[in-house]
């Protein structure tokens, strides 16, 4: 029997269209924007002006303050201009835009696919490595992962878990990554371990990936320390919290970090870009990305340089569907819709769904009833129903105490809501100015 | 058994007698003594509970009122100076004299000037529209019509024009509460000193963009071109963060600024009709 964790959670339909297509590289375009905020945390500063020749993984922004990641060039080329784009956030944001010109790389970059295990780097050169490379977390919210590695005094790692799970329907990008490199990936969960100091590595994966499990498996048998475990399909398995649940059965205590209990939590995609940045000595500025859609022709996963406007992904999986009736970054879940296919590929783009029209449209909104089915599957154990009424009407100290800010945004309440009501928009409304407050009040 | 009457009724007399007695040295203990003023006030206070004043209700803005030193800095812009002039009358101070001010709405990016990029179909409330993205056009300055301030207003002063997809103050019902200011989660809605004969004109966009992006994205942009600036007599005029400003203090009202703008974001309303530059010239050369 698969582990799962035991509260809330919903099954949607998988819909995992592209589990089978190998990752191809999509070509390089004419043209790149590089937003200069790819993670949370400070956004970086632009290091080069218009007219500057790069070349593809040179530092075109370096991180600003403690919280900040450095950013690469995708490509080689001239600086464009460096303007504001409307990217994948729904903001307008600083971007560096770069006329494409050959592909020539950085020296220093090792090209070769010969799969390197030994890990040379110490401890503290793991850690720079991963600053200077702009490595964040790959799963969706993009912390930097020097951050997150540099464990504060006082508090020890004793299990890393890596994250697999990939719950969000229609995603395979880290699905195909772990059947294709799951030897990198082991080496890149090997250097963590000895970035953490920590003996001992649970990776989890969900059962509908059984030949993700099986590679891993087999890969994972060579190092000492690392188990491969299978987890029942469960909506929202992937999210930090309800992962060290199922994995480990320790729950994460209110306000508190999973660091106060140990562990430490990565992404796969993370685990595989470690391995490109400290044996290959390559920056992060490619990723793998999903595009799918009911309606697309020829969906697939594509290695992606960051800052491709998401039109080119669209164009090779077969243009876009006259039906659709919205584009959504990320997963169906998670994700946001986006304004334009100009958007640019960020790091923390792991896909991009085309939903048809008759599938995206909103249903009328209709009076709660109280039915408590948003309760019950809340993997937080929380009321959503209260949460939304209490945002709603603006009444942010009860939502405050309601635990509004524990809420991952999931999504599962919105998702069975029987009455349409837009739960999750109403608690994001409040968990975004329940936590301006409480900033404004800590800084008093 | 003939006893049983009279003995209830005594000891019953003699029980209400005790409390009687408990109850009105209670009541001595624990009197509380309120100046009669306040439920005077509150008598003449329009008992909208609108929070205009910055007092939860206009039960704690007569408490405020009593308590006060002086009458300064309080107001209350519902009742306006008939008001305030009786409340001074009732505590014998003089009551501060306020400008009547009324909200304007600094955006007039409607679907013709503005073109809309993409279909909002969330929770039809803007600040959760706000929170989300830049809105529905390429403005992240602009007015995102989900009737935010509709909802707040407590006057029935606002409507939503589902034409222009703007709301619209009638000028009649406005009292300048500012429920609707706080209510914005843009801010394009602002408290305005009240001219002769409702005449208002302000500069009817909030886009802190540059010139070209405030352009693109809408038609009736201020872009920051300073020609209002320069032809401003009253010096009334300052540029900040691309846009520009009216000061209503300041402004005389003439009209040069709306005729100057390119865009057309300053408005006007309840002049006058203009006379045409043909009528001008006659008028001139018959006087």
């Amino acid at each position: 029997m698969f582990k799962t964790f035991p509260s809330g959670g919903i099954h949607p339909p998988e819909l995992k269209l592209t589990g089978s297509a190998p990752i191809l590289y999509l070509p390089v375009p004419e043209t790149v924007t590089i937003p200069v905020s790819q993670h949370i945390g400070a956004p970086a500063v632009p290091l080069v002006s218009k007219g500057d020749y790069v070349k593809t993984g040179q530092l075109i922004a370096a991180g600003q303050g403690f919280v900040s990641s450095n950013i690469h060039s995708s490509v080689s080329g001239k600086i464009n201009k460096i303007d504001t784009i409307i990217d994948s956030t729904g903001y307008r944001q600083s971007a560096i835009f770069i006329d494409v010109e050959g592909d020539e790389w950085i020296d220093s970059i090792d090209r070769s696919s010969e799969i390197i295990r030994e890990i040379k780097l110490t401890t503290p050169e793991i850690i720079k490595r991963c600053q200077e490379s702009g490595i964040v977390g790959m799963g969706g919210a993009a912390f930097p992962s020097h951050v997150k590695l540099a464990i504060p005094s006082g508090k020890n790692c004793n299990i890393l878990i890596i994250n697999g799970v990939e719950c969000e329907p229609f995603l395979t990008s880290d699905h195909r990554l772990m059947v294709e490199k799951a030897a990198e990936i082991i080496t890149g969960v090997s250097i963590l371990m000895k970035a953490l100091n920590v003996d001992n590595a649970m990776i989890g994966i969900e059962a509908n990936k059984p030949d993700a499990i099986a590679c891993m498996t087999e890969e994972a048998s060579l190092v000492r320390g690392i188990s491969v475990h299978g987890l029942k399909v469960k909506y929202p398995q992937g999210a930090e919290k309800q992962l060290i649940k199922a994995l480990t059965n320790k729950e994460v205590p209110h306000g508190k970090l999973p660091l106060d209990l140990g562990i430490v939590v990565q992404n796969v995609a993370t685990a595989f870009a470690i391995y490109e940045a400290v044996q290959k000595n390559k920056p992060l500025f490619e990723r793998v990305v999903t595009i799918t859609g009911k309606s697309l022709t020829n969906p697939g996963n594509y290695f992606v340089r960051t800052g491709t406007p998401i039109v080119r992904l669209i164009d090779a999986a077969g243009g876009l569907p006259e039906d659709t009736g919205k584009i959504i970054s990320g997963g169906p879940m998670m994700g946001k819709a986006v304004n334009n296919t100009g958007v640019p590929v960020v790091k923390g783009t792991s896909g991009i769904v085309l939903v048809p029209l008759e599938d995206a449209k909103r249903e009328t909104i209709k009076p709660c009833i109280r039915c408590a089915k948003c309760s019950s599957v809340c993997s937080f154990n929380q009321e959503p129903y209260l949460m939304m009424a209490l945002a709603e009407r603006g009444l942010w100290e009860r939502a405050e105490a309601s635990g509004i800010t524990d809420c991952m945004e999931c999504g599962s309440c919105s998702y069975v809501c029987p009455a349409n009501r837009p739960i999750l928009d109403y608690i994001r409304l409040g968990k975004s100015t329940v936590n301006k407050l409480k900033r404004e009040r800590n800084a008093k | 058994m003939s006893l049983t009457i009279p003995l209830t009724i005594l000891s019953l007399s003699l029980l209400a007698f005790v409390s009687a007695v408990i109850l009105y040295f209670v009541a001595q203990k624990f009197k509380v003594i309120e100046d009669p003023r306040i439920d005077e006030i509150q008598a003449i206070l329009p008992a909208a509970n609108c929070g205009g004043c910055g007092f939860a209700g206009c039960r704690n803005f007569a408490e405020a009122l009593v308590g006060a030193d002086t009458l300064e800095n309080l107001n209350c812009p519902v009742g306006g100076i008939a008001v305030m002039t009786a409340a001074g009358n009732i505590l014998g101070k003089t009551a501060p004299v306020f400008d009547p001010l009324i909200a304007v709405i600094k955006c007039n990016g409607t679907a013709e000037f503005r073109s809309r990029t993409s279909n909002y179909d969330g929770a039809p409330d803007c600040r959760i529209a706000h929170n989300l993205y830049i809105g529905d056009t390429d403005c992240s300055y602009g007015c995102l019509g989900n009737g935010d301030c509709v909802r707040a207003c407590t006057f029935n002063a606002i409507n939503m024009d589902y034409e222009t997809m703007l709301p619209v103050i009638m000028d009649n019902k406005c009292v300048a509460c500012g429920l609707c200011v706080k209510a914005c989660p843009r801010n394009l809605i602002e408290l305005r000193k009240r001219a002769k004969k409702e005449k208002k004109l302000y500069v009817a966009c909030s886009s802190c963009g540059k010139g070209g992006t405030a352009r693109k994205a809408c038609k009736v942009a201020c872009i920051a071109c300073s020609k209002c600036l320069q032809i401003c007599e009253s010096g009334a005029i300052t540029i900040n963060n691309y846009l520009a400003y009216i000061d209503a203090k300041k402004c005389t009202l003439c009209r040069k600024c709306v005729t100057e703008c390119p865009t057309g974001s300053i408005l006007e309303f309840n002049f006058p009709p203009r006379k045409l530059k043909s009528e001008l010239e006659t008028a001139s050369i018959s006087g």
